[in-house]
């Protein structure tokens, strides 16, 4: 239950919204929710929606529709290159596939041992750092701009260690 | 060059620290407009600088605030910093480089519009930002800055963050109204304007990060002063978002007027290699494409200069393309960003864009037939004029444009596959 | 809407329509057709399948003066915008001239066509929709001939998405329209299902347990324009095309909904010709153009394989088949022998018909017919019910509704849903129950009471009203609730049986006169009284002069020698009676089943079911509405009210039986509220907003016009201006008190009669169960589903309990299907079963 581990997170995020706007916590909610077990669940819906009162089709709904939501589990840092126009005019493309050649999976593909996933994403509003991705892991979403293929498997291997963010 | 307006930090070196800020004469407007002006004239100022907005569409801003419904309240004020066009990466600069003034300008504009309850929409892969954000905020509220009672008025205002999740459709400010009540982000019908009826049916302002980081020095320095710069009906300067074949992509704060050549020669460096530019996206990805030819070239960047060219300045995230690039592709690349962006609600986008990539990537793979590239462009007007927002019809700019200009880069990949 | 008249020009026709009409709608009501898929007349306007595009031209005006200026030749210049604009978003302008036909419109309606179509499977053959689908008929129209979309390229999509056990979702047909998703929402407020994903994968799902699990989700597969949502009991079955329709009028709660019967010739079953599906059919004052699942899915009793199919007659101890000579010969017999010591138990289901030839000849007899019923009010109904011009649809700021010892939402969604609607529309809901109600979220004030005190709760806010002190207990409730009423142009009282017996019943009935009187709205046009039924024709059977036994049935039948029950189960409502009848020495029974109280009997009449007969029925707003014959009734079984001349005419009384217009004409000559209720004026029609029902499916779905009749609006006689003092009533009394009180309540799914013997709602019944508050339980060391005792009035039933935070403390609640000898709340143990 995320209201039992996330009390005062969950009290600050409504008090942002006149209280008659619940609802607006929603997106909010959801967040916390997949930060918690990388994507979101049934029982997380059920509970959003018990808290904001409204139905979990509500809540449920938006996972579909924006795209940092997930459904279902997936690597436990998903790394997500840009490979949108201005970046793909700046190599993102051949350094995503470069990258997942190395890593030995397919673009949108999980490594074996199943900490990373990566995917290719629309601009992230980082196009003069091209080649950029952006971690979503339990510690949020970062960004690792101008990078290499190398300097982004120190990351990976970084991240294999333990070592990395999260 | 001009001076710099809202890239203050580039030469302050830590304006991001509210100490900083607050040494380079950060918040004094805001306190003078609290305490010495009315909202009224505080809108009449904006009007008078003649700021327009530099989310997109480029309405005067002091016009915009006059629109709201009198008398209704609440009211409430949303930065749109959703910043999701492919190509524009500016209002990500100002938020994370010189936050305060975007912050103090986002209290203008809600002390201007009544406003007691503002909203920072942030995009979610700004996740970062809104974090850096939260604790800048609570930090005014420490100083007095944000709060109740603000400088011994009855003034109240508070400012919260809130972060989508991934969706460009949520950059559309009705859209944006809807994911902020917790709904899917797909846009209302308009009117009602969000002057009207907002955000909780209340009557809202909603500002791009860069037009509301003008803010707090043209009521510093006057109208008149940031009349200045800029030309007559586009005044002020722009945040320029240069990316793709150049040699320094960046963003670049010039003069509305500056020509294409002096953003893209003088300041990008031009093409790398040496290689000619082919072509520009004035506007992200939802451009008209313009061929870089000398005529363009020296076509000031400013709003009407740009869409008497036959585009828009847009956001002015100006991407360039070389002789290297293939606007087949580049007609690919759009109509996948749009397909994968539109909300689907309404029809000729929701069918329309997928439609165009499905030809579109077939063009690509070499697999299409010469009339392949007529259905294209028919799908393509097929859809304009038909949307119920504008991304329907930012779909197809590229992709007729590109057909319109470079037509040779479709029919040879046609040649190609046969 | 104002009352400012536009005129404006739509396809060449001057069209005049109230400012603020909407121009897909100003031309609906001048004939044209301008295509829509997303709009609804009943639905807010989302302009999102961009259908209804047209071009729209503006007289342009003087900025000065705001006059139009005219050109050289006289006439207004007219700017055309250089965009195509929706139909079904833009509000009417004075002067404006509006193209639907130009090739720029009609181009575009193609355009918008063909790109529905690149995803659509165009499955039209084997599609349940087609031939009554919109998408296939705009298609023929305005489409274009062929899709430059390669049809192998499209997308494959599950056809088979069960959203619920009722409704189905062909996710390939969908068109995204949200017309489901916007009736859930906003008409019915359960946002059960939703839209997922976006751009292309738009599609419709839900995230509820158990799914899509509304009671009017039926009403979804009639607006969804293209054979996305179907119904699972109609799914496959039959093709439009082959389906007759035949007006009826549902006969499950007091509501009226008019409904269409279709049918069709069953290969499957010898050519037999049995009901397909039950479709809504409007009357804006009723039902409007919805109805419930209950209705819509529960009416395979009548057609059920367990229906009597002779008359029977006890010989040697055991009921037999017989001829109707004999049977009818057996009866007359047995009513003669009783020497006017008859008593006749009638029961709300039947017709006004039936019941006043049963009447008729129970009094002919020299006996007395009597309802099976107790909740009393139906003569204050009768002077005090819904005016004239109470019309739900209606209500809005300004008025307000009263509910009362009701849940609507079981005992007459319809109800529910208008209520609903009303308060969207501005007007002041108080409710006021023992129990949490459906309506609770809608309600401006709540008032929460003692189950069974709702006189007393009525009898507070009167006083409240008034200014009378004597209120003590939680006074500022009472206060709140009186504050929401007074003042309001017009107040509908709806009043049930919540935890009432027959006393507290009548308290209840008179303390809500009392109340409409004290607001000033005795006898006004709009205001008025309506009692929860817990039957279809309750209402009539008290307007045709039978009431309940003021002393209880057992009381009744105590010194009668032959009993005669029609439409009606006693001994299973009340096991006790058992006792009471076997007093009887003869019993008639009529009958659609074998019920328990017809194994009794010495004849046994097979009657026709609704679908079989015609007749009328008067809901609990008093209107008087037909039904008509669908399917031809089973050979053997006869319409009650000519089983009733027949068996008068046995014994010499002379009964209208040559048809049930002629009983009508009877009744009209006879009862004075119903003198203008001819069968012809019965079937009288008018037009009505919006139009729905013609060719053109695509603007109001599939439910019916109404083409046989609105009904008759009986007049109460408050409202007539005549006398409608009502016999001083009782106060409410005080009752028994204990830790935990036995509360009987309804629900829509019932088991009886006619809801078990459907099928396809089977998972939906109430089921025999104890509901409890947790701390009661825990109190009572009972867990959810544990098997208990109940035992009250020295009587024991063993059931399941269900432990639910929603049970008020204090409370037992039974669903009243359990046929317990309850009526209103009584003193209970509940203990674990050993
Ligand atoms: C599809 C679409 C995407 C948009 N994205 C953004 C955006 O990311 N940021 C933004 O400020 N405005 C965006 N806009 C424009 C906004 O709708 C709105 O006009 C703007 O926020 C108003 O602020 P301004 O007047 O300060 O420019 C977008 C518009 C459309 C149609
Ligand atoms: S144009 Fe596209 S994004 Fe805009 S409403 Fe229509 S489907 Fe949605
Ligand atoms: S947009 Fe007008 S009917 Fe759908």
């Amino acid at each position: 239950m995320l209201a039992d581990k996330h009390r005062e997170t969950i009290e600050a995020i409504l008090a942002k919204y006149p209280p008659a706007q619940r609802r607006s916590a929603v997106m909010p909610l959801l967040h916390l929710a997949q930060q918690e077990r990388g994507h979101v669940a049934p029982e997380d819906l059920e509970e959003i929606a018990a808290l904001l009162g409204i139905s979990p089709t509500q809540v449920g709904s938006l996972v579909g529709f924006y795209s940092l939501y997930y459904d279902r589990p997936g690597g436990k840092y998903r790394l997500q290159i840009c490979t949108d126009l201005p970046c793909a005019l700046r190599g993102a493309q051949a350094f995503a596939q470069a990258l997942c050649d190395r890593l030995g999976i397919e673009i949108g593909g999980t490594t074996a041992d199943g900490l990373i996933s990566v995917e290719a994403v629309m601009c992230l509003a980082a196009c003069d750092r091209a080649p950029v991705f952006q971690v979503q892991d339990p510690n949020g979403l970062h960004y690792h701009e101008d990078q290499t293929v190398d300097s982004a498997l120190q990351f990976v291997e970084a991240l294999r260690k333990g070592i990395g963010r999260g | 060059m001009a001076e710099h307006v809202v890239l203050r930090h580039r030469e302050i070196p830590g304006l991001e620290r509210l100490e900083v800020y607050l040494e380079h004469g950060g918040f004094e407007a805001w306190r003078r407009a609290v305490t010495k002006t009315t909202p009224q004239e505080v809108i009449e100022e904006v009007k008078a600088s003649g700021l327009r907005g530099r989310g997109g569409a480029g309405f005067p801003t002091g016009v915009k605030w006059s629109f709201l419904t009198p008398n209704v309240f609440p009211r409430y004020v949303v930065a749109n910093a959703d910043e999701s066009e492919p190509g524009t990466f500016k209002d990500r600069e100002i938020l994370e480089r010189n936050p305060f003034q975007f912050l103090e300008g986002v209290a203008i504009c809600a002390y201007a519009a009544q406003a007691e309850v503002a909203y920072v929409y942030l995009r979610g892969e700004f996740w970062d930002v809104a974090q850096e954000m939260d604790g800048h905020l609570a930090s005014l509220r420490e100083r007095g800055l944000l709060g109740k009672g603000l400088f011994g008025t009855d003034y109240n205002l508070a400012v919260h963050t809130h972060l989508g999740a991934g969706a460009y459709i949520c950059g559309e400010e009705t859209a944006l109204l809807e994911s902020l009540e917790g709904k899917l982000g797909q846009p209302r019908l308009r009117p009602p304007f969000p002057a009207a009826e907002g955000l909780y049916g209340k009557p809202t302002v909603i500002n791009n990060v860069e037009t509301l980081a003008n803010l707090p020095p043209i009521l510093a320095r006057g109208a008149a002063w940031y009349r200045t710069m800029g030309t007559e009906k586009s005044p002020g300067t722009k945040v320029f978002s240069l990316s793709g074949k150049v040699v320094r992509p960046g963003n670049y704060e010039l003069a509305l007027g500056t020509t294409f050549r002096e953003l893209i020669f003088s300041h990008g460096g031009g093409i790398p290699d040496g290689r000619k530019a082919k072509g520009i996206l004035p506007a992200g990805a939802s451009s008209v494409i313009l061929p870089a030819d000398e005529r363009i070239l020296d076509t000031p960047m400013d709003y009407e200069a740009v869409q008497a060219a036959g585009s828009a300045l847009g956001s002015a995230s100006v991407i360039v393309l070389d002789e290297t690039t293939d606007l087949a592709w580049v007609a690919m690349k759009t109509s996948r960003f749009f397909k994968h962006e539109s909300c689907g609600k309404c029809t000729p986008c929701r069918e329309g864009t997928y439609w165009m990539l499905h030809l579109a990537e077939r063009v690509e793979r070499g697999e299409a037939r010469l009339e392949d590239i007529d259905l294209l462009d028919t799908v393509a007007r097929q859809i304009q004029g038909k949307c119920l927002c504008a991304l329907g019809e930012f779909s197809t700019m590229p992709v007729v444009s590109a057909i319109a200009s470079f037509r040779a880069d479709f029919a040879s990949r046609v040649a190609d596959g046969r | 809407m104002s009352d400012l008249q536009v005129t404006l020009t739509i396809d060449g026709l001057r069209v005049t329509v109230p400012a603020g009409t909407l121009i897909v709608d100003a031309a609906k009501k001048a004939g044209i057709d301008i295509p829509v898929f997303c709009y609804h007349p009943k639905l807010e306007p989302v302009g999102m399948c961009r259908m209804c595009l047209v071009e729209i031209g503006r007289a342009r005006r003087d900025r000065g003066t705001g006059q139009p200026v005219r050109g050289d030749d006289g006439e207004p210049v007219i700017d055309f915008s250089p965009k195509l604009e929706t139909a079904c978003t833009t509000a009417v302008g004075e002067g404006w001239v509006v193209r639907g036909l130009s090739e720029k419109a009609k181009a575009g309606r193609k355009e918008i066509v063909e790109f529905l179509l690149t995803s659509h499977p165009l499955d039209c053959p084997i599609c349940d929709k087609g031939g009554e689908c919109p998408l296939q008929n705009l298609t023929m129209a305005h489409g274009p001939g062929k899709s430059r979309f390669l049809h192998d390229e499209k997308a494959r999509l599950a056809k088979h998405v069960p959203l619920g056990d009722l409704i189905v979702l062909d996710r390939e047909r969908c068109i995204q329209c949200g017309r489901c998703v916007r009736f859930q929402e906003e008409i019915v407020g359960e946002p059960v299902i939703g839209f997922s994903q976006r751009g292309r994968g738009l599609e419709i799902t839900t995230f509820s347990e158990p799914g899509f699990d509304s009671i009017f989700s039926g009403n979804t597969s009639d607006i969804c324009p293209v054979g996305a949502l179907t119904t699972t009991d109609f799914r496959f079955e039959a093709r439009p095309w082959e389906l007759r329709a035949a007006a009826s009028i549902c006969p499950h709660c007091p509501v009226g909904c008019n409904l269409t019967l279709n049918t069709r010739r069953q290969p499957d079953r010898d050519g037999q010709i049995t009901v397909q599906r039950v479709m809504p059919r409007q009357n804006e004052m009723v039902n409007e153009i919805w109805i419930c699942d209950k209705g819509r899915f529960a009416h395979h009793y009548a057609a059920s394989p367990e229906r009597l199919r002779r008359p029977m007659v006890r010989k040697s101890n055991a009921l037999v088949e017989a001829t109707w000579e004999e049977a009818l010969a057996r009866a007359a017999q047995g009513l003669r022998a009783a020497g006017g010591k008859v008593v006749g138990i009638a029961g709300g289901r039947a017709s006004n018909e039936d019941l006043f030839n049963f009447r008729r000849l129970l009094e002919g007899v020299g006996g007395r017919a009597v309802l099976d019923e107790w909740m009393a009010g139906g003569d204050h109904a009768q002077k005090l019910g819904a005016g004239s011009k109470a019309d739900l649809g209606s209500y809005g700021a300004g008025d307000a509704i009263l509910v009362v010892a009701a849940d609507l939402h079981e005992e007459a969604p319809i109800w529910w849903l208008r209520v609903r609607q009303a308060a969207r529309r501005g007007a002041k809901i108080v409710v006021a129950s023992a129990l949490p109600t459906s309506l609770d979220p809608v309600a401006n004030e709540i008032v929460r009471f003692p189950a069974g005190d709702a006189a007393l709760a009525v009898l507070n806010v009167v006083h409240a009203l008034t200014g009378d002190s004597t209120v003590e207990a939680s006074a500022e409730l009472y206060e709140h609730a009186a504050a929401a009423l007074r003042g309001a142009e017009d107040v509908l009282i709806f009043f049930g049986r919540e935890g009432l017996d027959a006393a507290g019943s009548s308290a209840l009935a008179g303390e809500c006169a009392t109340l409409l009187a004290s607001l000033g709205c005795a006898g006004r046009a709009r205001s008025g009284l309506i009692p929860v039924w817990p039957r279809s024709n309750t209402q009539g059977a008290w307007d045709m002069g039978l009431r309940p036994p003021s002393t209880g049935l057992k009381e009744a039948l105590s010194d009668a020698k032959a009993a005669y029950v029609m439409a009606a189960d006693p001994l299973r409502d009340d096991p006790g009676l058992a006792e009471a009848l076997s007093g009887v020495d003869f019993l008639i029974v009529q009958e659609l089943f074998l019920t328990d109280t017809a194994r009794r009997a010495e004849v046994v009449f097979p009657a026709q079911a609704f679908t079989e007969r015609e007749g009328s029925l008067t809901t609990g707003d008093r209107r008087v509405q037909r039904f008509y014959p669908s399917v031809p009734p089973m050979p053997e079984a006869r319409a009650d009210w000519r089983i009733l001349a027949e068996v008068g005419n046995a014994l010499g009384l002379a009964l209208p039986g040559s048809s049930p217009a002629a009983v009508m004409l009877e009744i009209a000559a006879s009862v004075p509220d119903y003198r203008g209720a001819s069968y012809g004026e019965l079937a009288r029609v008018e037009a009505q907003w919006p139009i729905v029902g013609g060719d053109d499916l695509y603007y109001g779905g599939t439910a019916y016009r109404n083409e046989q009749g609105l009904g008759v609006k009986l007049v109460p006689a408050a409202e007539r201006g005549e006398d409608f003092s009502l016999e001083s009533h009782d106060l409410p009394v005080a009752r028994e008190r204990a830790p935990l009180m036995l509360l009987p309540v309804a629900r829509l799914y019932d088991a009886g009669t006619t809801v078990g013997a459907s099928e396809i709602l089977r998972a939906h019944l109430e089921q025999a169960s104890v509901a409890l508050n947790p701390e009661d339980a825990s109190r009572l060391g009972i867990g959810d589903r544990e098997a208990v005792e109940v035992r009250w009035d020295g009587r024991v039933r063993r059931v399941n309990a269900r432990v639910r935070a929603s049970v008020p403390p204090g409370l037992a609640i039974v669903p009243r299907s359990m046929s317990l000898e309850l009526r209103g709340v009584r003193p209970v143990e509940v203990r674990r079963a050993e």
